[in-house]
């Protein structure tokens, strides 16, 4: 059966997530050492080796992210995460630095090493140089592939591939966008944060409501209508003539529909976006996608009606699994 | 003595634009200069028989010369070009750390802005691997590049930081030309081409914010450390990197050359910089300001009159 790899942003989401059939949650500490450092969010070392016994009690293993890239003169804050995880008992690390792997493979060789998305190792030769580097034994694919790249890149290496299903959409290669800092000086690489909320106002100026991020504006709505939140690539802009969404619709992923042709090209886990969605969210969405990898272990067709009730009100897209989306 | 590097042409140009462009280049007092295509593959046919001709005449001008590899490797004839290029007797820039994997063993290459160098473990780690010239990532502050450039001291690197551009923001699998005349990036027909230095792309409020080009995103400000040369100078940066455009770029590289020899103060040089750089928007956040869009000098105009 394919792995599923699920969101925990606090103790509390990682145990609804296990009861609700994780194979396996990711999470991070409550600081900038991983890509979803916001406030409220997160785990201290005690929370995450409870945590790691809950899960492990119930046959769920535990993947603890530490994907920013460190800062320069404070590199030991990342590699006391690294020790931390390794004294929770977790089952695998997340990265993405290049310095930092070097640092876990050295002085954590029992610690089992997964690629981050933001590494962005979007061939078969940057794979291959993580593994034989860093002994990584499985990578997160950006989301910059289709399908039929992801089972030619299976052919090619040894290690495990997991991809995203569902959830929030980097339009972007992961790990190498800056456009967040270059509107509000915090970034995903550096900060562990994207279009911050810290940095966002709302103005109502006539029957609009501006969005703004950084100072810029990034949509404006009817003052009636509901707002999206402003995420920079999935604002509205200007270009000559032209007036629209110029990066991405603000849609979220949804690949349901390709998991059999994810397992057909090879791909070990499949991963959910939102550590920083509720538990209840989580729940929902965990129990609908292992009905879904059951069913296609099985040989059974997928639970339509289930995964239908996942994507309602909001627009979805297969992103850059399907060629044309490029 | 801190000196000039040129980094690699984002744009599509056509082959007479390239020519001309190499040609005024080799006679202005930059040190070295990186060439190649970058940002997409499907381009390079167009202009590939310039590189040699523009290699031979900056090298007989006494520049250094590298090639770089694509910013995103994915297709497979992408990695066999990728291969190719470390077949050529030049070094490599590398701007995709895949480029690795075809780096013959003992061969020393360059580092450029599109890999993630954030700190002192990931620097020992490729200059052990064989980088010898490592070209930092724009996004960095001063503190980090202070950090990063004494280490790069120590180990014989020397460390460049971004000097004058539009800055590198994002690089995408889809094409944002492409998508903005209804098209995919398998039939672009090229529409990038139009643009010689990126497509603006403003807010609902028509403040000045970003630029495509093709599939990569910048900003639409020319990010210039033309305030911030004695801060770099002192940090230990050993050099400039300039980041071409489609008009004045001699000019410019002068201009740089004249701030780095103490001839001309940093505000003098970035008034003479303004008028020369699309949009005239100037910025260098990064480095010491609240966000990348910020400068240090005087107020910027952020609407369009």
């Amino acid at each position: 059966m394919m792995e599923l790899v699920c969101p925990a942003g606090t103790p509390a989401a990682l145990r609804a997530a296990v009861e609700a059939g994780a194979h396996a949650v990711y999470c991070g500490f409550a600081d900038e050492t991983n890509a979803r450092n916001f406030p409220g969010l997160n785990f201290t070392p005690e929370d995450m080796a409870e945590g790691v016994r809950f899960a492990h009690a119930r046959g769920a293993k535990v993947l603890v992210a530490i994907n920013t890239f460190p800062r320069a003169g404070a590199e030991p804050l990342w590699h006391r995460a690294l020790a931390h995880a390794e004294a929770a008992g977790v089952d695998a690390v997340i990265l993405a630095d290049l310095g930092l792997l070097a640092h876990a493979a050295e002085h954590h060789p029992g610690l089992r090493r997964h690629l981050s998305v933001q590494a962005a190792a979007a061939n078969p030769d940057a794979i291959n140089l993580y593994a034989s580097a860093f002994g990584v034994r499985r990578v997160v694919l950006p989301r910059v592939l289709t399908v039929e790249e992801i089972a030619a890149i299976n052919r090619e290496i040894d290690v495990e591939t997991e991809v995203f299903v569902f959830g929030g959409l980097c339009v972007m290669a992961e790990g190498r966008c800056s456009l967040s800092s270059y509107a509000t000086g915090k970034s995903p690489n550096m900060n562990g944060v994207c279009s911050p909320a810290s940095h966002v106002a709302y103005a109502e100026e006539g029957n609009d409501l501006a969005a703004r991020l950084g100072g810029f504006t990034i949509h404006r709505t009817a003052r009636t209508a509901p707002a999206p939140y402003p995420t920079l690539c999935k604002g509205c802009f200007t270009s000559g003539p032209q007036t629209g969404h110029i990066f991405e619709d603000p849609v979220s992923l949804d690949a349901t529909h390709l998991i059999p042709r994810l397992a057909g090209a090879g791909v070990r886990a499949l991963k959910i976006e939102g550590r920083q969605r509720s538990r209840a969210y989580v729940a929902q969405v965990v129990r609908a996608f292992r009905a879904a990898v059951e069913a296609q272990a099985a040989g059974r067709p997928l639970p339509e009606s289930q995964l239908a009730r996942l994507a309602e009100g909001q627009k979805a897209t297969t992103g850059a699994y399907a060629k044309t989306w490029r | 003595m801190m000196d000039l590097t040129v980094g690699p042409n984002f744009f599509f140009w056509d082959a007479t634009r390239v020519r001309a462009f190499y040609h005024d280049l080799a006679e202005t007092p930059v040190a070295r200069v990186v060439l190649g295509e970058l940002v997409c593959s499907k381009r390079l046919p167009f202009w590939q028989d310039e590189i040699g001709p523009a290699i031979d005449r900056l090298g007989a001008a006494g520049k250094e010369v590298a090639l770089t590899s694509l910013a995103l490797i994915t297709l497979r004839r992408e990695r066999r070009q990728t291969a190719d290029l470390f077949e050529t007797g030049l070094p490599v820039e590398v701007n995709d750390l895949s480029a690795l994997a075809h780096l013959p063993a003992g061969q020393p290459f360059w580092v450029g802005p599109l890999v993630n160098v954030y700190n002192e473990g990931t620097l020992r780690w490729l200059i052990r691997r064989g980088a010898r010239r490592v070209c930092l990532p724009p996004e960095l502050t001063l503190e980090s590049v202070a950090v990063l450039a004494r280490l790069g001291r120590e180990e014989g690197v020397p460390i460049e930081v971004w000097g004058h551009g539009r800055l590198p923001l994002a690089i995408s699998a889809r094409c944002y030309h492409a998508r903005l005349h209804d098209r995919a990036k398998d039939s672009c027909q090229f529409v990038c081409g139009e643009d010689p230095d990126g497509r603006d792309v403003a807010t609902l409020d028509h403040q000045r914010f970003l630029a495509v080009n093709g599939v990569q995103t910048l900003s639409q400000s020319t990010a210039s450390m033309a305030l911030q040369i004695d801060a770099l100078r002192e940090a230990g940066v050993a050099a400039l990197r300039l980041s071409p455009q489609s008009r004045d770029f001699a000019e410019i590289c002068r201009a740089y050359a004249a701030g780095l020899a103490g001839q001309q103060s940093g505000a003098d040089l970035a008034a003479r910089l303004r008028p020369l750089v699309p949009d005239g928007i100037l910025s260098d956040g990064f480095l010491t300001g609240p966000a990348g869009a910020a400068w240090s000098g005087d107020a910027t105009p952020a609407r369009v009159q």
